[in-house]
């Protein structure tokens, strides 16, 4: 599914400036602990995460998720935000708990191809 | 002899957590350049991350010194910190020693040393309580069709 796609399903803002809303997107990693998206991510996922802090966008940087979506109604500070145009992984924000944005997006198709 | 392309030198403060990774992404961003496997960039940009949030937790200071030729990356972390009593143990997946507030930014779970293992063709680790740490890996570059 594309960018647009996710932002619909799991009715979430879009936080960063000048993203690529077509970029395609197969998998999902839900997790607050970034050392677990460090160890067992799949490359090319949706990072799916109430933590807020720069080391999460570290995390899917050197992880290379292709996007973030905060759960829970949170949002990281600007300068992270603008850290996260720079290194080119949109942001994404959403109300919804991370059960219930997992669930509408594992039903719509996400992280149901495993391409492993 | 195999030729130096790149070698660089980064200084990494204790508890200075909004330059985390910093280092790493430069390095990474060198390996993009040199048009490296992604894959072996993304076990190189890990393991980097993992160790300079370690040096970054645990020490007051540290350096991170890296060399970089066409066939491997050679990184190493040098700290000044409380040292690693038993590497041993430290290796094992879920021991950690970090306090709670690492804990809330997503670290300090114990995965990081064994996932530095997972990501390195070579990883040293030596140290002594109360001195510091020193912590070398060095990652193929070039992709093993071996294996």
């Amino acid at each position: 599914m594309t960018l647009t796609d996710i932002k619909e399903i799991a009715e979430a803002d879009l936080l960063t400036n000048n993203s690529d809303m077509n970029i395609q997107i197969n998998r999902g990693c839900c997790s607050d602990l970034m050392s677990d998206v460090l160890a067992f991510s799949k490359p090319g996922s949706l990072l799916i995460t109430g933590l807020t802090n720069e080391t999460v966008l570290r995390s899917a940087e050197f992880a290379n998720m292709k996007a973030i979506l905060f759960v829970r109604g949170k949002k990281p500070n600007t300068k992270t935000i603008a850290l996260a145009e720079e290194k080119k992984v949109p942001m994404l924000a959403t109300k919804l708990s991370m059960f219930e944005a997992c669930g509408r997006l594992y039903m719509k198709g996400l992280g149901s191809e495993s391409q492993f | 002899m195999t030729d130096v392309v790149r070698e660089g030198v980064f200084f990494l403060n204790g508890k200075d957590f909004d330059n985390a990774g910093v280092a790493s992404s430069e390095i990474k961003a060198i390996l993009e350049q040199m048009g490296v496997d992604r894959s072996i960039i993304r076990r190189v940009a890990i393991a980097s991350f993992e160790a300079e949030m370690n040096t970054i937790i645990y020490a007051p200071a540290g350096i991170l010194r890296y060399k970089i030729t066409s066939d491997f990356i050679k990184v190493e972390f040098d700290d000044v910190g409380p040292g690693i009593e038993d590497i041993d143990l430290a290796m094992k997946e879920g021991y950690s020693t970090a306090p709670d507030y690492i804990r809330d930014m997503g670290f300090g779970s114990g995965m990081g040393l064994p996932n530095i293992k997972k990501n390195t063709d070579v990883l040293k680790i030596s140290s002594q309580p109360g001195v510091g740490t020193n912590v070398k890996f060095i990652i193929n570059l070039k992709i093993d069709e071996t294996s």
